[in-house]
């Protein structure tokens, strides 16, 4: 078989989008043809749903996708952790088990890292895993967890061995929530949505064959769906794309929107809006203003200089180098963007800015923006912490001297209420 | 100029935040903040009754308590403290001053004791769906019937506007334009024409409204025609009373997020040990405390009747309004996933911030007018 090139595989997607792809089919019918062929995942390995394309020519084959009107296969932030993780993680039974459901839709994910006492220090975590018989026996607390009262699977990092030095007793477990030990409690977000979670533990059951790598070893499968976490934090602007085409699909499409997407809602507005703001300056005539106008410009110029960043980094990954700063580059920068963003809302909507919901500008948007921003330099890794992977893993400055590495877990200051 | 409190004010001060944490901790302000009236009459009845804080700037002769403006903004940085839920801003520091400053002797005899006793719920109506709080902006007009006037316009961002009694109205003769031919109205909050409309705010601790004036009779207050001078002084009198509430909710945010960074373990150690929180908690501090030395100097050269008084006002609305927006925004990350929780008080206060770093005009517009008053 020749090298895929670009027009090799346009042409063949765009002849497998015209023979298969169809409105009227059901959402579940579609993407099952769709994950069967490869064309939902094409960087993927053949073996697994994938066609095995480089990265580079993935972009040809979303944007046939788009020219197309097709819908893609399943979208939200955990599902799509989950994905990339076992692909990478995974056992043969355990990626033909559970790969194909993430991509139909059937099943969502979520993910159970952080915990009230252990954030940022995720390696800290002291929920436990316990061996007993052929389960292991769960017990802790989750916190922060997105979509957690609704996934029927949660990727679960917990404590396997307290003797250890904190990063060494990990293990990754694929956890069924459907079961009597787990229990998810909603939160409210002062934002006003309650997309994040509670998650109580009391001697949930887990098979050992849902062990996501070795047992001891999670550390580096979680440091696989952090980068990746990293990497899409500002990928889920696009997820309402394409809910307007008519047809059995798109209804369906749009309902798994409204239910498995709800959670996400408020995700374009948390990174800023950016792509309103000259549209605002210009309708409330604050265009004029010089320093709006500066303001603008700013904001302009950090959504181009972060987008080639990005591409910059994009172009070396398809070259075949090692994946680069650019994943904790491009979250500072997302954050920053949503901050100077957010600002620049706030300063065109002068006395606008005081009013939320039917009273607000753009019936309620813009309060929504101004509420949201302070998540994303939080959520998914804060901004300090990004720095400090900049600085030690990037520039190769020495990292701070730590008091709780080398040392036996239990034997480490902890938060007293977790 | 007087650059410490006295030991008078500082008691007063500890006086005035004992009863505000007694009668408006966080679980009282979230309880209050959902209802459409926005405040508790029976703490009003004992902020104003027995703490007599209602009157607390009003001249004796009026019944008020007499004291000055010091004393006022004093009251209103604790209020910010702890984000009291109560009509104390339209009314002690709108409606009663713009009386002082533009109604005659015998008005305010008539209008200001039900004020400083609290009985009566002033507000104060100047911007309209623009949202200036300048004479330009004005376009509400009153028309003399006779010895009456009628209005007809729409005020918007009235605070308390929905519960007020008594609605103080910045109003212009038909044809005229910036400064000329404006002048204060009086009107009560019931009268007929005058339909009042609650707004979503960003912030649900300050209820906002919107106060349409359909051929609405009102009282003139004070001279016809003569409003620009009296609106320009009460403007700068409000935007230092905010300056002071600000910096109280500065203060507050600051000390609650130091707190957290002493007693959060991450890594083994408290996160305040991490320069990255450390410094962000240094640099908050030194803004902070040059917005309170804005704020205060704001408030004592208005007590001393200082000529520089509109530049002033706008100094310390600017800085106050960054530094309580920052520290709010720090505040939130220093707590992590906790500080984006509803459940946290942070974002009561992230609310506050953002609801008055643009009420009464943006820092920007406050950093433009303060070199123009500076002839620059
Ligand atoms: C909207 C949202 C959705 C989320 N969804 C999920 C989810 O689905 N699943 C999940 O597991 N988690 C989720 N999270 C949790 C998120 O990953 C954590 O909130 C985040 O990692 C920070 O942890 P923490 O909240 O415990 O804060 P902490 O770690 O306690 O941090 C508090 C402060 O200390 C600082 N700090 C900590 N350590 C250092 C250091 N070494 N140097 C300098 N500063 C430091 C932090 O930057 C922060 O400012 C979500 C959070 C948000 C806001």
């Amino acid at each position: 078989m020749s090298e895929p090139t670009e027009k090799s595989v346009r042409a063949e997607v765009t002849t497998w989008l015209e023979e298969n792809w169809s409105p009227e089919l059901s959402l579940l019918e579609w993407r099952r043809k769709l994950a069967d062929s490869g064309w939902g995942c094409p960087t993927w390995p053949r073996a697994w749903w994938g066609r095995g394309l480089p990265e580079s020519l993935g972009d040809v084959v979303s944007d046939a996708f788009q020219r197309a009107g097709a819908i893609g296969v399943a979208q939200g932030g955990g599902t799509v952790l989950a994905a990339v993780t076992i692909l990478e993680h995974g056992t043969d039974d355990q990626k033909s088990e559970l790969l194909r459901p993430i991509l139909t839709g059937e099943d969502t994910w979520c993910q159970l890292f952080s915990e009230p006492g252990s954030g940022s220090d995720l390696a800290g975590l002291t929920t436990r895993a316990d061996l007993d018989g052929d389960e292991w026996i769960v017990n802790g607390q989750k916190v922060w967890t997105t979509s957690a009262h609704h996934a029927r699977f949660g990727m679960l990092l917990a404590r396997t061995n307290w003797d250890v030095p904190k990063h060494q007793g990990i293990t990754y477990f694929v956890v069924e929530m459907n079961q009597p030990g787990v229990e998810a409690r909603g939160l409210r977000q002062m934002n006003g949505h309650a997309s994040f979670n509670e998650v109580f533990f009391t001697d949930a059951r887990i098979p050992r064959a849902n062990v996501l790598g070795e047992v001891g070893k999670g550390w580096g499968v979680a440091l696989t769906t952090l980068a990746h976490e990293r990497r899409l934090a500002d990928g889920m602007r696009s997820m309402v794309r394409g809910s307007q085409g008519k047809g059995r699909a798109f209804d369906e499409y749009r309902e798994e929107v409204a239910s498995v997407m709800e959670p996400y809602r408020w995700y374009p507005q948390r990174a800023g809006r950016a792509d309103l703001v000259l549209e605002r300056a210009r309708e409330t005539g604050r265009i004029e203003d010089p320093v709006v106008r500066q303001a603008v410009a700013k904001l302009l110029t950090m959504m181009r200089t972060s987008a080639w960043t990005a591409r910059r980094a994009k172009a070396a990954r398809v070259l075949g180098r090692p994946p680069g700063p650019e994943g904790s580059l491009g979250k500072l920068a997302a954050s920053e963007l949503a901050r100077a963003a957010a600002d620049a809302h706030a300063s065109i909507a002068g006395s606008d800015a005081m009013l939320s919901g039917v009273d607000g500008p753009l019936n309620g948007l813009i309060a929504e923006v101004l509420l949201s921003v302070p998540a994303v330099s939080i959520a998914g890794g804060t901004d300090e912490i990004q720095r400090n992977i900049i600085g030690e893993r990037v520039l190769g400055l020495p990292k701070e001297p730590a008091i709780d590495v080398g040392k036996a877990y239990r034997d480490v200051p902890k938060n007293l209420a977790s | 100029m007087q650059f410490n409190f006295t030991d008078e004010q500082d008691e007063f001060r500890r006086t005035i935040r004992r009863f505000l944490e007694d009668t408006s901790p966080p679980s009282e302000v979230r309880r209050l903040m959902e209802t459409d009236v926005g405040f508790d009459p029976s703490i009003w009845a004992k902020l104003c009754g027995t703490m007599g804080l209602s009157g607390i700037a009003i001249p004796e002769e009026y019944g008020g308590q007499g004291f000055g403006f010091i004393e006022l903004a004093l009251t209103l940085e604790e209020m910010g403290r702890s984000l009291l839920c109560a009509p104390y801003f339209a009314s002690t520091l709108c409606a009663a001053n713009a009386i002082l400053n533009a109604g005659t002797e015998a008005q305010k005899k008539r209008l200001l004791p039900g004020i400083a006793s609290g009985e009566t719920i002033g507000t104060l109506a100047v911007a309209e769906a623009s949202g200036a709080w300048n004479a330009d902006a004005v376009s509400t007009t009153a028309k003399r019937v006779g010895d009456s006037f009628r209005l007809d316009g729409v005020k918007s961002f009235v605070v308390d506007g929905h519960a007020a009694d008594c609605v103080v109205v910045v109003a212009r003769e038909p044809g005229s334009r910036g400064s000329d031919g404006l002048s204060f109205f009086v009107v009560t909050g019931e009268a007929d024409g005058l339909r009042r409309r609650l707004l979503t705010s960003l912030d649900p601790t300050r209820k906002l409204a919107e106060l349409s004036f359909e051929g609405v009779s009102a009282d003139l207050l004070g001279e016809h025609g003569a409003g620009a001078e009296p609106l320009s002084r009460t403007l700068d009198q409000a935007a230092i009373g905010l300056a002071n509430e600000m910096i109280g909710g500065a203060q507050k945010v600051l000390e609650t997020a130091v707190e957290y960074a002493k007693t959060r373990i991450q890594f083994g150690r408290p996160i305040g040990s991490f320069q990255a929180i450390k410094h962000r908690c240094a640099d908050l501090l030194l803004e902070v405390e040059n917005a309170k030395s804005a704020a205060y100097y704001a408030a004592a050269a208005e007590f001393e009747g200082d000529e520089d008084i509109s530049a002033l006002a706008c100094l310390a609305k600017a800085t106050c309004s960054d530094a309580y927006c920052r520290a709010a925004t720090a505040s939130i990350q220093i707590h992590g996933g906790v500080g984006f929780t509803w459940e946290n008080d942070t974002h009561l206060y992230f609310k506050r911030a953002r609801s008055s770093e643009a009420f009464l005009g943006t820092p920007d517009h406050h950093r433009e007018q303060l070199l123009r008053h500076w002839g620059i």
